[in-house]
């Protein structure tokens, strides 16, 4: 294992600290326990974005904390969900009293954890709501299984969220939107190489060099079947087709697409899977109006790609060219 | 042997040697069919269990339960954070002030925290999860208890012995609940990691009795 770190247990905390300092102008970071708000928070009269999960998935969740974004992201250890004690005093620390949006990628420990937070949260006084991201279509079985996973959808969520709550939106209008883009977008990833987390030393499933794993999460978890290596344009094709089959995605639809780096692959790869995706959408009549490309919820140093396609109204489209001010995403300001 | 507050801090303390001693095997299974970090979560949540005993030495089985159940939820994180948080803190409620535990008090406690896991977790014997553990070792342990006058050795060791065997009844499982679960078929053939960790507890709860 080569990495740039100084020892495994330190790995969180001390990325953290290089972010906060980064990124001063922007965010300040608590410690101890861990947590990351938005430079003016809590902002007065707008309710509070809170998202979380197992470190490993920079920028993913604390480069989307500032203006038209989060309030307040929490980061666990790598791959390991936070701890109330740690959503808790984050939540709190954002209600300007318009109540706090808990986004939430759906795995059991994010879920446990946010859930536990959420209720000692308004044992306090704070209302909060749950958005639970589950947009992975790799999860065929969702009866058989913990259900579908939070995967690339997560980011557009809090993006679209994010907008709503800085527009003015109350409570249960911004959760709301939230639902909606989960519900109208879905995610399906590739890797062409396993990763390693720090603490575990040895990469986190073996594939060969000939190997590709399709469906698989972000933490490193293997997938649901492995196929032999195949060109851009036939991956491409491999991910897309549950993706617009799941969804529905018919001749004048318009549509947001984002082709997600897992880390480890470069952008121009990235821009070539783009170009595949977006011929076939144009094949099909159908109008991708957006487009994202780049490395935003990574499994590490993972090589490989996630494709999502959010179909988009108006309203969506218009919270989306929002301005947005953050680490990782930015525009409009 | 009497189960009381020192035994109980003993076997925490067991706990704590078998997370750190068994931490590599832990991650090598979840490896497999998980994510690689929960003997990392084990190994750092029942070291904190360590620090809060010393700082603050209970004075009953179970408030040294309680203390340990509030320190995993607060430090292990993942879904084994707040369900070994959920079961410890059942098990405490069950035991209540007495200073010390009697055999069916401990198949009790097994029972509450095996039902708090149920209901936290939602998963199902068979699911290939802790539950596969739990609910053998809560059945063994209220079945030695039931037979005539035991000691508190056999009723732990029936129970140490089911969850160990529960463990191993993993293997073949397909996973339905849990990240295991996203693996479908492909988690056959692997042993469930929280199973392990809950047989590698209640098996120090007999090492602290002998």
């Amino acid at each position: 294992m080569k990495k740039l770190i100084n020892d495994p247990k330190s790995v969180v905390d001390e990325s953290v600290q290089g972010f906060g300092q980064a990124h001063a102008d922007l965010v300040t970071v608590s410690a101890d326990p861990t947590y990351i708000t938005r430079k003016d928070a809590p902002v007065s009269g707008k309710v509070g974005l809170v998202s979380g999960g197992g470190s490993g998935h920079e920028p993913l969740h604390a480069g989307f904390v500032g203006r038209g974004m989060l309030d307040a992201a929490v980061p666990g250890a790598v791959f390991t969900s936070p701890t109330p004690d740690q959503i808790l005093p984050a939540t709190l620390a954002v209600n300007s009293g318009a109540g706090v949006v808990h986004i939430v990628k759906n795995y059991t420990g994010d879920v446990l954890n946010f859930e536990t937070a959420g209720e000692l949260a308004e044992a306090e006084g704070v209302n909060v709501r749950t958005v639970l991201v589950n947009d992975d279509v790799a999860v065929e079985d969702s009866l058989y299984t913990a259900g579908r996973r939070g995967v690339g959808g997560t980011v557009l969520v809090e993006k679209i969220a994010g907008a709503a709550a800085e527009r003015g939106d109350g409570l249960d209008a911004v959760a709301s939107i939230g639902e909606r883009v989960n519900s109208n977008v879905r995610t399906m990833g590739v890797a062409l190489t396993a990763c390693t987390v720090p603490h575990a030393g040895s990469p986190s499933f073996d594939l060969a060099e000939d190997e590709i794993e399709i469906g698989i999460g972000i933490h490193g978890e293997p997938g649901r079947h492995r196929i032999a290596m195949e060109n851009a344009d036939g991956i491409t094709d491999r991910l897309l087709e549950p993706v617009l089959t799941d969804l529905r995605i018919t001749s004048g639809d318009k549509v947001l697409l984002f082709v997600n780096g897992m880390g480890g692959t470069p952008l121009s790869e990235l821009y070539i899977v783009y170009r595949r995706a977006a011929q076939v959408l144009a094949d099909r009549g159908v109008a991708v109006e957006r487009s994202l490309v780049g490395n935003y919820i990574t499994a590490l140093e993972m090589q490989g790609c996630s494709i999502s396609v959010l179909r988009l109204d108006d309203e969506l489209t218009e919270l989306w060219d929002a301005p947005v001010h953050t680490a990782a995403l930015r525009w409009g300001v | 042997m009497v189960l009381d507050v020192n035994w109980t801090v003993k076997w925490l303390t067991l706990c704590a040697q078998a997370m750190a001693e068994h931490r590599v095997e832990l991650i090598e299974l979840d490896r497999a069919i998980g994510d690689s970090d929960h003997g990392e979560n084990m190994d750092r949540g029942f070291q904190a269990v360590l620090d809060k005993l010393s700082d603050s030495p209970p004075e009953t089985p179970g408030a040294a339960l309680k203390l340990t159940a509030m320190t995993l939820m607060s430090k292990v994180g993942g879904a084994a954070g707040p369900l070994y948080g959920t079961a410890f803190l059942r098990a405490a409620t069950s035991l209540g002030d007495s200073p010390e535990i009697a055999p069916a008090a401990w198949a009790g406690a097994l029972t509450a925290a095996r039902d708090g896991i149920v209901a936290r977790g939602k998963a199902e014997p068979g699911d290939k999860t802790m539950v596969d553990a739990w609910t053998p070792a809560a059945e063994a342990a209220s079945q030695a208890a039931a037979d005539g006058s035991p000691d508190a050795l056999t009723v732990l060791v029936a129970a140490a012995e089911a969850a160990e065997a529960g463990a191993v009844a993993t293997d073949p499982l397909v996973a339905r609940k849990g990240r295991a679960s996203y693996l479908g078929e492909r988690s056959a053939g692997h042993r469930d990691p929280g199973a392990a960790s809950s047989a590698l507890i209640l098996r120090a709860a007999v090492k602290a009795a002998a």
